[in-house]
């Protein structure tokens, strides 16, 4: 697909191990590759423990420095972010790149009034006295749809319900108008009615304010949503990548399939079992060995789990598997 | 059982809850409404408050001067006159009026204690503070800071407590500071290690990633984030070591290293002069060892119910 804009974020062949002396080493994220483009929502899909929040740590330069290895290429603006000064960093954080965190219980400082919380980011970056701050924190509350804004300035995280202290979270991150957020799981932890109103608060300011969005989550539901562009993870590496239409008309990894499978449906008839993915994340192989879905896989091939597949472009797509799902009928059904 | 709805446009529906539960209350605020509930806190709070108004109050509480040895010619070795109603304690050993001498002891015990918990406080705390800073955000440079201060900081705790002090007291010479300062260096390392401690585990919180994720400075996400989170334990701790300090200036008076003035009324002096005319008057002995043990134990309870109510695991 021709794209008209260069990318604004490019992670080039990122791995992330973790190592204790004396212990294997995990790799929690190997060859991740994918772009960013200004405005642009990507997904990033998988099961707990695939790397997506490490993938998204990484991004940020918020990995401890200890027993952490990076590698690879993580470009902004044609800088490298994996080697860039602290200080640059620090700078860029909360500016240009902004994150949502996952558990809006824990994301904010208990003590500390939920309006200083807000205001400190602008100040940080933007040369602002407190009274404007001020200001701009409570017209933050109100875009996200937070009634009463001044009085909830005064107010301490515990005084306010999970989807509201998202929402602070959200105001937090748009605050200094970022090019690119970056949100991990910010809907998990709310209830599904809740999940619905915090998802459309974000597609609303990331459309309204032309941000790029990278959303993290394992929730298909979620991803069909808002994003333009999906990429699964398994275990560390993407194993299929391509538009969102494309993903769920006609997956073609097991996994993506199985993910797809696995969703309960309202149309189907009662009783109809549900379809999980067999195993647990935790029976892998290493990719080094073959696929690390292999022993999950319906499609497994003798080719499976004696080489590693690469990660090919399909046509459509790209891939990482041997033996990929056909689904002619679901293709077709697509195009007519 | 039915529900009816306000009209509409009338005031919001609270179903029954007072307007605070609704809004929730402050850290703080909801700690102290915890501890009101609490019986051994209620009971540790009159004890604390008893003791700091006679502190306060003691020339107030007594016509005499303390250590005045007034009635010194009714005092002989094999009698001590007891409780009568100019002396409702009776006399101590040099013929001091008792009452007037537990009175002032309060006081003493008060500043001894206070002075040198706060002298502990906020030298181990800067300690704690420094170390936790480092050790929370500072990265490698930050973290061996953080270990150079906290090998010291072990060293003093090998020390055991009162050896520590007596030694400072014997080197400084026997006055008032130097068992002030004694007490004081014993409790350093309990309140570098506590304070650190919680730093560091604050510096792990999903919050101080949050905040780094936004860009802020190390030194202020240390400021405005870890260290309000982690200073509850210290409070507390101060509160329980003001019973142990209180103790400890017993301890090292009853071992002579307290302050020598007679005209001072100390409830560890008091102590060891009761020693030898513990056949024929105990009281002098028993009463300052009762005021000791009701007074550390009053700073206990309260301590420990203060802790508990800061401490989110036990809520609600």
């Amino acid at each position: 697909m021709p794209t008209p804009a260069a990318p604004l974020l490019t992670v080039r062949d990122l791995a992330v191990t973790f190592g204790v002396r004396g212990q294997r080493a995990v790799h929690a994220v190997d060859e991740v590759s994918f772009e960013i483009r200004p405005g642009q929502h990507v997904g990033l899909v998988g099961e707990s423990g695939s790397g997506k929040s490490v993938t998204s740590l990484a991004i940020m330069g918020l990995l401890p420095k200890r027993g952490v290895r990076t590698s690879g290429e993580v470009l902004w603006g044609g800088r490298n972010l994996l080697t860039a000064d602290p200080d640059e960093l620090s700078r860029l954080r909360g500016r240009e790149i902004a994150m949502v965190f996952q558990d809006p219980m824990t994301s904010l400082n208990p003590v500390v009034p939920i309006g200083v919380q807000v205001s400190e980011v602008i100040r940080r970056h933007e040369k602002a006295d407190r009274r404007e701050a001020q200001d701009r924190a409570e017209a933050l509350l109100r875009q996200v749809g937070i009634p009463d804004p001044g009085r909830r300035l005064r107010e301490y995280p515990h005084q306010l319900s999970g989807g509201m202290r998202q929402r602070v979270l959200i105001a937090i991150a748009i605050a200094c108008g970022p090019k690119l957020l970056i949100a991990d799981e910010p809907t998990t932890a709310l209830d599904v009615t809740i999940q619905a109103q915090v998802l459309e608060v974000l597609k609303e300011l990331v459309a309204d304010t032309n941000a790029a969005l990278l959303l993290i989550t394992h929730d298909l539901g979620v991803v069909a949503g808002i994003c333009d562009e999906v990429n699964v993870m398994y275990s560390g590496r993407i194993v299929e990548s391509t538009t969102r239409n494309r993903l769920f008309a006609t997956p073609r990894h097991p996994y993506t399939g199985g993910l797809l499978e696995s969703i309960p449906r309202l149309d189907s008839p009662r009783g109809a079992p549900l379809r999980p993915i067999p195993g647990s994340p935790n029976q892998t192989i290493p990719w080094t060995e073959g696929c690390a879905f292999a022993p999950r896989c319906g499609n497994r091939i003798d080719e499976c789990t004696s080489s590693p597949p690469p990660l090919k472009y399909e046509g459509d797509r790209d891939l990482r598997c041997y033996n990929p799902l056909s689904d002619p009928a679901r293709a077709e059904a697509v195009q007519a | 059982m039915s529900i009816t709805l306000p009209p509409a446009g009338g005031p919001p529906v609270t179903l029954g809850l007072p307007e605070e539960e609704i809004h929730g209350v402050s850290l703080w605020r909801g700690a102290f409404r915890r501890v009101r509930r609490n019986p051994s806190a209620i009971a540790g709070a009159i004890i604390v408050a008893v003791f700091v108004l006679v502190a306060v109050f003691a020339p107030l509480l007594t016509p005499y001067a303390p250590g005045s040895a007034e009635w010194s010619g009714q005092v002989t070795p094999t009698s001590v006159p007891g409780p009568s109603a100019d002396h409702w304690l009776g006399l101590d050993r040099f013929g001091s009026d008792m009452w007037t001498q537990m009175v002032y002891g309060a006081r003493q015990s008060l500043v001894y204690g206070v002075v040198s918990t706060a002298i502990g406080l906020i030298v181990g705390a800067t300690l704690g503070l420094v170390a936790g800073g480092f050790g929370a955000v500072g990265g490698r440079f930050g973290q061996s800071v953080d270990t150079f201060i906290m090998r010291c900081v072990d060293v003093m705790l090998s020390i055991p407590s009162l050896l520590l002090a007596v030694s400072i007291a014997a080197v400084l010479g026997q006055n008032a500071y130097s068992v002030m300062i004694a007490i004081g260096a014993a409790q350093v390392p309990i309140f570098a290690r506590l304070l650190r401690g919680s730093m560091l585990s604050q510096g792990r919180s999903d919050y101080v990633l949050a905040a780094g994720a936004l860009g802020l400075r190390k030194k202020r996400i240390v400021v405005s984030h870890v260290v309000p989170n982690s200073v509850g334990p210290t409070i507390v701790q101060a509160t329980l070591n003001l019973a142990t300090a209180i103790i400890e200036v017993a301890a090292l008076s009853y071992l002579g290293l307290g302050a020598s003035d007679p005209a001072i009324a100390e409830w560890g002096r008091m102590l060891v002069a009761a020693q030898d005319r513990f056949d024929v008057a105990p009281r002098l002995a028993i009463l300052p060892g009762v005021a000791i043990a009701i007074t550390a134990l009053g700073f206990t309870l309260f301590g420990e119910a203060l802790r508990e109510a800061l401490d989110p695991r036990t809520r609600r």
